[in-house]
């Protein structure tokens, strides 16, 4: 695969090094050097602008006491559960339907994915109005005589995050069953006939068989949904605006509050570096996993 | 050319562009036995649940407020307006402007046109130089940009303000478009080193042989060989681009939000009488880039999310 293998002097492979410029600025400044600053200055008292007075882990005993941020944590390990479980299930669901040869697989495939082609502010707008209570679900079900009838996630603080799911599941299902019907395509043929010969029953071939074969698949689907469920911002946004009060909060907003919106920066920086931290326990055991033993340039 | 551009994320993808072996098409089978009743019916059930938001969302916003108040959501309009649409277009208000959400989308264009062009451009040459021009510590710069991939975004965005301040380009759109060009790299890099990377070394060397430098393999040999990766990679950004909010509320200014953002203030704005109809029509339009980009690419679509999903 290399192509400058042999031993080359320094100034013939400049215009390469004066391409990559912008990806080496990027590398080194923006993700190395932005990280770092963001975790250092988490350990200062900055409000509207950030200062060097660092005041230890007091930015970070005030985040665990701030009932915003226990509410937050709980959502995003509530929806992050749900989300996982749930994509996983249908996404490969869907994909064993779509993979039974059958007809007009394009287009259910184009209607399942479409959703992921949207804006969360698109989806999150949509289920808005679909889970009103004045309008929609709830109220068309008790005009068809059900009068006690109740269901208004987005109006409920018990239930909200759930109505959040529904629409976050409505719009990355598609991907996930995308990517399980690939993996369900890269299964050998034979396989299938030689379980079919043997009498296997065709769920069992799928969960003694299929799937643990889709086990990098199903890696890579977790990898996915785990990056997008702390990412979960926009959805919240638009659908609730963190409400009712503060019960559909989510950490990545937590941050943009403290940030933008009550010149908190050092909360923002230590809420931020949790999030962060979230990120390096879910992945670094993956990246173990994935290239531990095996690493080569 | 055909047969030598598969990357692993395209062979992943088999699906797309799957050859059965054997003879094509099913055993010819009764139609009606009680599997494919079980099969097309749950799948019949589950895409009418997927397509229930956009056909709310399409009534809801052809029907006048009257009716929308007495009848039920589902129900197909009586007497059909597009009055919700112009008054989404041209007169919602957000804040002070009230020349509605055509000035969001305007700006989204001026948005999306520069990120993607400057993102392709810079992560083309990116992965070029990563699969053909190798330095010592290209890939360590490459792996940070990966691992970046991972970091939240929350933890970067502080920063990058501080930074487009110092230059004088916080709340600007050049700002925005340089912020998209950071963070769309990673993943437009890694699509085109894949890509490059399987391109036959020969026609390399052959071209290296005839004295051909570093642009001028680029230009001549590697962007005329890979269009389809380019097409991939534009429909990745404008889907991207077009449907983010994060950034544009971050790095703009309210006369320069993007449509997403302008969508929000325009829908949730806690002042005056909830007008459902336009709220449904301003969505819409939002969505239309992206779901037309979306059926227009088809195929190409699943491939760019798929190369985006597959991490090489």
């Amino acid at each position: 695969m290399a192509a400058a293998t042999g031993p080359s002097r320094w100034h013939k492979n400049i215009s390469a090094k004066v391409a990559a410029l912008p990806m080496i600025t990027t590398a080194l400044v923006v993700f190395i050097g932005g990280t770092a600053w963001t975790v250092v200055y988490s350990f200062t008292n900055s409000k509207l602008l950030p200062r060097e007075k660092f005041v230890g882990f007091a930015q970070y005993d005030r985040l665990w006491n701030s009932s915003k941020w226990l509410i937050s944590i709980e959502n995003l390990a509530i929806y992050g559960a749900f989300s996982l479980v749930f994509s996983l299930l249908i996404g490969f669901l869907l994909a064993a339907l779509l993979d039974q040869k059958i007809r007009f697989e394009d287009t259910f495939r184009t209607i399942l994915l479409y959703p992921f082609a949207l804006s969360f502010i698109v989806t999150g707008l949509a289920w808005q109005w679909i889970l009103n209570p004045d309008f929609g679900v709830q109220e068309v079900v008790r005009s068809l005589g059900w009068e006690s009838f109740a269901f208004d996630p987005l109006y409920n603080p018990e239930i909200v995050i759930y109505g959040i799911l529904i629409a976050g599941l409505w719009q990355g299902t598609g991907l996930i069953m995308c990517l399980m019907l690939a993996g369900l395509r890269g299964i050998d043929e034979d396989i299938w006939k030689a379980a079919k010969i043997d009498g296997i029953p065709m769920w069992k071939t799928y969960i003694f068989i299929v799937i643990p074969m889709m086990r990098g698949i199903f890696i890579t689907a977790i990898v996915l949904i785990a990056s997008g469920i702390i990412k979960v911002y926009d959805l919240v946004v638009a659908q609730t605006g963190g409400g009712p009060g503060i019960s559909s909060e989510v950490p990545a907003k937590y941050v943009y509050d403290a940030m933008f919106l009550s010149q908190n920066l050092g909360q923002g920086f230590a809420a931020s570096t949790m999030m962060l931290l979230t990120v390096i326990i879910i992945v670094v055991p993956w990246a173990y996993l994935e290239f531990g033993g095996k690493r080569r340039g | 050319m055909g047969n030598v551009t598969k990357t692993s994320a395209e062979v992943e993808l088999a699906p797309v562009s799957h050859e059965m072996t054997g003879p094509r098409g099913r055993k010819p089978r009764k139609m009606l036995s009680r599997r494919n009743i079980m099969i097309y019916g749950t799948l019949i059930v589950v895409s009418l649940y997927y397509l229930l938001p956009l056909y709310v969302m399409i009534v809801t916003s052809l029907k006048g407020m009257p009716e929308i108040r007495l009848g039920n959501i589902f129900s197909p309009p009586v007497e059909i307006t597009f009055q919700p649409w112009v008054k989404a277009w041209a007169e919602a208000c957000t804040g002070l402007n009230c020349d509605g959400l055509s000035r969001g989308f305007f700006n989204s264009v001026r948005i999306l046109v520069p990120s993607v062009i400057l993102s392709i451009a810079i992560a083309s040459v990116n992965g070029y130089a990563l699969a053909n021009w190798r330095f010592k510590g290209s890939e360590t710069f490459f792996t940070i940009l990966i691992v970046g991939a991972f970091i939240p975004y929350q933890v970067m965005i502080y920063p990058i303000v501080i930074m487009l301040r110092e230059v004088g380009l916080y709340g600007s759109l050049t700002g925005l478009v340089i912020v998209h060009t950071i963070f769309g790299m990673p993943i437009l890099t890694l699509l085109f080193r894949n890509y490059f990377a399987s391109v036959p070394q020969e026609l390399f060397k052959a071209a290296r042989v005839d004295g051909a430098g570093f642009w001028g393999i680029y230009f001549r040999i590697m962007v005329p060989m890979s269009l389809p990766i380019f097409v991939v990679a534009m429909i990745l950004q404008v889907t991207g681009i077009w449907n983010d909010f994060l950034f544009g509320v971050i790095y703009t200014k309210p006369d320069l939000y993007p449509m997403t953002v302008q969508l929000n203030n325009i829908v949730n704005s806690t002042q005056g009488v909830k007008e459902y109809n336009v709220n449904m029509a301003a969505t819409i339009l939002t969505g239309l880039v992206p779901l037309t980009i979306y059926f227009i690419s088809g195929k190409l679509f699943v491939r760019g999310i798929a190369a985006g999903a597959v991490k090489g």
